[in-house]
């Protein structure tokens, strides 16, 4: 064999376990949604979707952690949104680049990395205990936008440094002040992107359990939170448990509120694709 | 900025530009023992400069002498880049504009930009115009439509585009979106316009027009322009300065720099013998 062959050859071997690499994640994907979609989906209906919990598994619904979720979903979005896309903006317009900024760039990127069970811990001494908030929505709901908060900043940074510096400078040449070019120029243009990783960082929140857990959802809850106060169960939660119980009609129910979750969060991933490739259409 | 604000007053009186006739005997950029770090590096090592009212004044030079950072100090771009520090004083109208408490966002009003690669905003061809009037807080519908209409015609670009000023700046060629730059430039109502390589990014017909442009122009307003093209600061200038690493070589009238430079540097420049 002279080396061309030999080249050539190891190409193709290549190429073939790159092919079974890719295969062995979709495979088990595949199986794995595939058994959960034979076990849950015939106990999906609008009464298991609008049912409190119950001891008997035919008449559980998963209202209360449904409901838990979006309460969380849509604090965390109102806490962690603003404050992660305001520093961002701050990180990579504002700040001098020295080596403070440094420092706090690469600590911030470690904390993107830092286990979620840590900020349940900090989220149980700060939030649940400090500042008395106890084991409610929005002692859940400010953990987790500590925990995507890294994420969000990341994203929008990645995103305002896309932005090509001539439309800057085209702004600032016209008398525009700094927020008048970030208002006017750079959010529209990065706003795709920001959007993007923003989603992407909830869609990673509804899954988070356990911080929720460290933090003191429960497992149980009679009713459905109605408030930023009330006590709260999420979804993930809501299926530990029921995992957890030997009756075989948990277990269906717990296949059937994975659907459920997993459904959500192909939602949101499809809502971020559809904002990107619609902002780049509009920019490009 | 007594100065520069006391004539916008009389700008928003009259609307028109009064051209003050005394104006063009004094220098309307004064520069003194100008010198820039960027970090440890020099790249301007104290240059003295006037430069003439409703003139066209050209900076050539090799790439790298530093002739688009002087630039760029006139409006205050270099601002933004890291490490940049300045020592030395411009006076604009003869009021310092690196001193502590001058307005930047008032001096960029006062002198405009146009860059080397045409850079409109991904927005209507009327909103790029219309933009440097809309930060100043300007509402008046009627005002901002006949100022885009007038800054589009002294740039030679309204018989292109009137039927669709709601057409993305983006979709025109090269040479009408540098137009449609100078146009957005135009539109504040500058005294001064600083030219950063204008043409560089265009075919010579687009060229052309912008040195056309230029000639039209220099009549009211002071044109400083950075240029890699021996012939196009021979063809529109009134004055040519020659920068070499981070200095001021030679600088006096165009016709003087190209038909009997003093120095042999200059000669050699441009006569194409390095650089």
């Amino acid at each position: 064999m002279n080396s061309i062959q030999k080249n050539r050859w190891k190409d193709q071997a290549f190429k073939v376990w790159g092919i079974l690499c890719t295969l062995i994640g979709l495979v088990l994907l595949v199986v794995f949604i595939g058994d959960i979609l034979i076990d849950g989906l015939q106990r999906i209906d609008w009464s298991f979707i609008t049912s409190l919990p119950s001891r008997k598994a035919e008449k559980s619904g998963i209202y209360t952690a449904l409901i838990g979720s979006i309460w969380i979903l849509l604090l965390t979005t109102i806490i962690a949104f603003p404050i992660g896309v305001a520093a961002g903006i701050y990180l990579e317009e504002y700040a001098k680049k020295n080596r403070f900024s440094g420092l706090l760039e690469i600590n911030i990127s470690n904390l993107a990395g830092v286990p979620s069970i840590i900020y349940g811990l900090l989220g149980l001494e700060v939030f649940v205990r400090i500042m008395n908030l106890g084991a409610s929505v929005l002692a859940g709901s400010l953990t987790l936008s500590l925990l995507i908060l890294p994420i969000i900043i990341v994203a929008t940074r990645e995103a305002i440094k896309a932005v090509p510096s001539s439309i800057k400078d085209a702004s600032f040449a016209l008398g525009a002040s700094k927020w008048q070019t970030i208002w006017h120029q750079i959010l529209p243009a990065s706003g795709g992107g920001i959007l993007t990783g923003v989603i992407l960082a909830l869609s990673r929140a509804i899954g988070e359990t356990a911080p929720l857990i460290v933090v003191g959802a429960l497992a149980y809850v009679p009713f459905a939170p109605s408030n930023p106060m009330d006590e709260f169960s999420v979804l993930p939660i809501q299926i530990f448990n029921w995992i957890s119980r030997p009756q075989h009609g948990f277990i269906e129910n717990a296949a059937a509120a994975i659907i459920i979750l997993l459904a959500i969060t192909f939602i949101m991933n499809g809502i971020a694709v559809y904002f990107r490739n619609k902002w780049q259409k509009k920019w490009k | 900025m007594e100065i520069v604000a006391e004539k916008k007053k009389q700008k928003n009186m009259t609307l028109d530009r009064i051209i003050d006739p005394t104006l063009k005997k004094t220098p309307k950029i004064e520069v003194t023992d100008a010198k820039v770090w960027y970090g440890d590096f020099q790249a301007i090592k104290g240059i003295d400069m006037n430069i003439k009212t409703n003139a066209v004044t050209a900076f050539i030079g090799p790439s790298g002498c530093g002739k688009s950072t002087f630039l760029r100090l006139f409006n205050r771009m270099n601002d933004y880049v890291d490490g940049f520090r300045m020592e030395g004083k411009i006076k604009v109208d003869g009021d310092n504009i690196y001193k502590k408490k001058v307005n930047v966002e008032e001096l960029r009003k006062e002198i405009g930009m146009v860059f080397q690669k045409p850079n409109p905003f991904p927005k209507s061809i009327f909103e790029n115009v219309a933009y440097g009037l809309k930060i100043q807080g300007i509402k008046d519908k009627k005002f901002i439509a006949d100022r885009v209409e007038k800054a589009l015609r002294q740039a030679d670009l309204w018989e292109e585009v009137k039927e669709d000023l709601k057409k993305s700046g983006l979709a025109l060629s090269g040479g009408q979106q540098q137009r449609l730059c100078i146009a957005r430039t135009l539109a504040v109502e500058p005294s001064i316009i600083l030219m950063d390589e204008p043409t560089s990014a265009l075919d010579p017909i687009s060229t052309a027009k912008i040195e056309n442009l230029i000639f039209q122009l220099k009549e009211k307003y002071t044109i400083v322009i950075v240029t890699h093209n021996m012939q196009q600061a021979s063809r529109i200038s009134d004055y040519t300065a020659f920068f070499y690493l981070g200095e001021l070589i030679e600088y006096d009238k165009t016709k003087t720099i190209f038909t009997n430079p003093e120095k042999t540097q200059t000669e050699n420049y441009i006569t194409g013998r390095f650089g």
